[in-house]
């Protein structure tokens, strides 16, 4: 009973925090007629570089996944490791990143001065573009290669004995998987890429790189028009919607990241190693040189550190801490109370979830400060929505771990803990709670590091004052103070990574085997 | 005794009807084909599914409606233990499901796991055990649990065969020692004849009475010759 008045409050609290903000923003709006054609090209940008990064990530992401599913090498579990790094790794620190490698002060511009060539400069469209590959890459890629493991291995062998040649064993096997798989992850990255703000926001900007995040935050921080700002958030809520009731139809692809660690049982990796070899090395140099660029300007410049860093980090801290509490009380809320309750229960806590990948922050941040403008300052308000924004925003992610868990404890043990009389709280304490140790402490970690390095909403309602570490690190950019922007990250990056593996690690000590 | 009053139940599309008793002390195999209705027979009278219409009484008092009240111990195919709790306290739950064990208490689980051979493995995890020292601990908590009345839901299918003869042989003794009435559902005649005393034939959403197993096997009627085809024991 308790268990589904509390589902039902989270279930409505993320529909009003969802469909509601967007509707205040709906009714806010001076509608499309406000859009000029600046705005226009705007949402042009935003549907192209969405389309153009989800095919590259996922041209790019098949052979790659294939070469890892097929080779082994030494190292190979570090680079699956490696792979799930950018998930978790705040978005602004991965631009810096790519900014020091192919940047105009980057690695490839001072080698193609040198040589006599032109700089690179990725403002702009190819900017936006290459970070969102960046980021992407790896998640189609472990999305992929779980996919391709899940191939039974005997009919790997049964092809191999038919004396099957690489183009059938293309037909027969990897590309009815891909057919299956490939359209959600599509959608899945183009979802990502239509809400990425903090990549335009950086790298982003004029007239061919403005997606419509960025213009909601122009029209807001630059024009103080708030109709307008409005107006584009519900084109956004439009979008993001579509390609929602999208994703409902085409199943999103399920990834729990476990089950990685074996090598697919194949007779035919030898003859691929050369082509394998060369897409793996593309993928480690292109996901560790600006990682490694940063971290290792970084740390040089560490006594460069700003005073202000303590203040940020604390701010950090507090709002990772408070939106994971939040993600995990709705979160479990919702599994403990949808879990055993059929399927339609489940998808629509999974529509839920969607609704929360789908939502901009931007646009949730809009509708709230149109809500609280009349009554208070909105900026006040800056600390608790960013929290609650955060828990929103790493919610699906948390369901899909925390979901099949519950219910999977249920259906194994519901009728032993009926005939032996267990009631209900030497249940939740003995049982339930010691099972799903391990998935609350991988979801509050993924909450956490998700929170930590956000640069959402806070961007949209800090004043001067405020500083969280993405926003100091963004400022820092924003100055051209490259060093100290660099000794940040490595400090952003040290308390993500602090975050999530505590979590992590808490959950795993004493976690019940299974 | 075990009755089962006109009893009809139903799940999604399927239902089973059963009308019989079984007497305190009987060991009875439940057979009949797959979808047939064994697991939901068992199912009635555990407690897991409520009749639609008839009762399931236990000398002459209809069952309480919920599992942990019936007078009764209850052996899956598997998920028997948690997986995180030591041998010793999957054990005592048998006993206090709360987990607040006396001494007294603790002294009687440790002896039911001494009655089935696991003194050594108090304090192991089940997935330090065997498969047969897994049905082991559970039947030491049906021991522990001095219920007058056993349902075995294939608890030892997923062993070779001869780990189950003496699982089989094992559970035998001990039902037998305790005078607990034992319900069985096997898929392998052999497994039934070795086992119980009578069978019930559940087929097409009937259980029939409990019949003599071996008289039953030897002159099989219509529905079990089908069943049984040319592997009679």
């Amino acid at each position: 009973m308790l268990r589904s008045v509390l589902g039902g409050a989270v279930l409505i609290a993320l529909l009003i925090f969802s469909l509601g903000t967007a509707l205040v923003v709906g009714l806010q709006g001076r509608g499309l007629g406000a859009l000029n054609n600046a705005d226009w090209s705007a949402i042009k940008f935003t549907l192209w570089q969405a389309s153009l990064s989800a095919s590259l990530s996922i041209a790019m992401a098949i052979p790659v996944a294939r070469a890892l599913a097929r080779q082994s090498f030494p190292g190979r579990q570090a680079l699956i490791t490696l792979l799930g790094a950018p998930f978790i790794l705040p978005v602004i620190v991965g631009v810096l990143g790519l900014l020091a490698v192919f940047g105009r002060a980057g690695w490839i511009s001072a080698a193609l001065d040198w040589a006599g060539f032109a700089k690179l400069s990725i403002y702009g469209a190819p900017g936006v573009i290459l970070a969102h590959v960046f980021f992407n890459l790896p998640l189609v890629t472990r999305l992929l290669l779980q996919a391709w493991m899940a191939i039974p291995a005997e009919r790997f062998r049964v092809a191999e004995s038919l004396g099957t040649a690489p183009w059938a064993y293309f037909r027969l096997i990897e590309g009815p998987m891909l057919r299956s798989t490939v359209p959600g992850a599509f959608l899945l990255v183009f979802l990502l890429c239509l809400t990425s703000f903090v990549v335009a926001l950086a790298v982003g900007g004029g007239p061919r790189g403005t997606t419509i995040e960025l213009a909601i935050y122009q029209a807001f921080r630059l024009d103080f028009d708030l109709g307008k700002a409005a107006s584009l958030a519900l084109v956004q809520f439009l979008i993001c919607g579509t390609v929602s009731l999208l994703a409902f139809l085409v199943p999103l692809p399920q990834t729990n990241g476990l089950g990685l660690d074996r090598v697919l049982q194949r007779l035919d990796g030898r003859r691929h190693r050369l082509w394998d070899g060369f897409w793996i090395s593309i993928a480690a140099a292109f996901l560790v040189l600006p990682l490694g660029a940063v971290l290792f300007r970084g740390v040089r410049h560490l006594l460069e550190l700003p005073p202000q860093i303590l203040a940020a980090s604390v701010t950090s801290l507090t709002i990772a801490i408070i939106s994971t509490a939040l993600c995990l009380a709705m979160a479990l809320s919702l599994s403990l109370a949808f879990a055993r309750r059929g399927a339609l229960a489940r998808s629509l806590a999974e529509a839920t979830g969607i609704l929360g990948l789908a939502s901009s922050p931007l646009v949730v941040g809009t509708g709230l400060f149109v809500l609280i403008f009349p009554y208070a300052q909105p900026m006040a308000f800056a600390l608790p929505i960013t929290a609650s924004v955060n828990a929103m925003m790493a919610l699906p992610f948390a369901l899909r771990v925390l979901m099949p868990a519950v219910q999977e404890t249920y259906g194994d043990y519901l009728r032993l803990r009926m005939s032996l009389g267990m009631g209900r709280w030497i249940w939740a304490k003995r049982i339930l709670g010691p099972r799903l140790r391990r998935p609350i402490g991988f979801s509050a970690g993924l909450a956490a590091a998700l929170s930590m390095g956000d640069l959402g909403v806070i961007a949209l309602f800090a004043d001067p004052d405020l500083q969280t570490l993405p926003l100091m690190l963004y400022r820092l950019m924003g100055a051209y103070r490259m060093d100290q922007a660099a000794a940040t990250a490595v400090v952003l990056v040290v308390q993500s990574l602090f975050l999530f593996w505590m979590f992590d690690r808490g959950g795993r000590r004493h976690a019940a085997f299974g | 005794m075990l009755h089962l009053d006109r009893l009809a139940v139903q799940q999604g599309g399927f239902s089973l009807k059963a009308d019989f008793k079984i007497a305190v002390g009987d060991r009875v195999a439940v057979i009949g084909p797959s979808g047939g209705g064994k697991s939901s027979l068992l199912n009635a009278i555990a407690g897991f599914l409520a009749p639609r219409t008839g009762q399931v009484l236990w000398n002459g008092q209809p069952m309480p409606d919920h599992p942990g009240e019936r007078p009764l111990s209850i052996l899956f195919q598997d998920h028997n233990l948690f997986p995180h709790l030591m041998v010793l306290d999957n054990v005592a739950i048998g006993l206090r499901p709360d987990m607040r064990l006396s001494v007294s208490q603790k002294a009687q689980a440790l002896a039911a796991l001494d009655q089935v051979g696991l003194s050594d493995k108090a304090t192991a995890y089940p997935r330090d055990l065997s498969g047969g020292q897994q049905g082991r601990a559970g039947l030491a908590r049906v021991l522990l649990r001095q219920r007058p009345l056993l349902l075995l839901d294939e608890p030892f299918a997923a062993l070779g065969p001869a780990l189950k003869d003496e699982m089989l042989e094992i559970t035998r003794q001990i039902v037998q020692q305790a005078g607990i009435t034992t319900l069985m559902v096997t898929h392998d005649p052999q497994d039934a004849m070795s086992f119980a005393e009578y069978a019930i034939l559940v087929a097409d959403g009937l259980a029939d009475a409990p019949a003599p197993i071996g008289p039953l096997f030897h002159e099989p009627p219509a529905a079990l010759q089908a069943y049984l085809g040319r592997r009679a024991p």
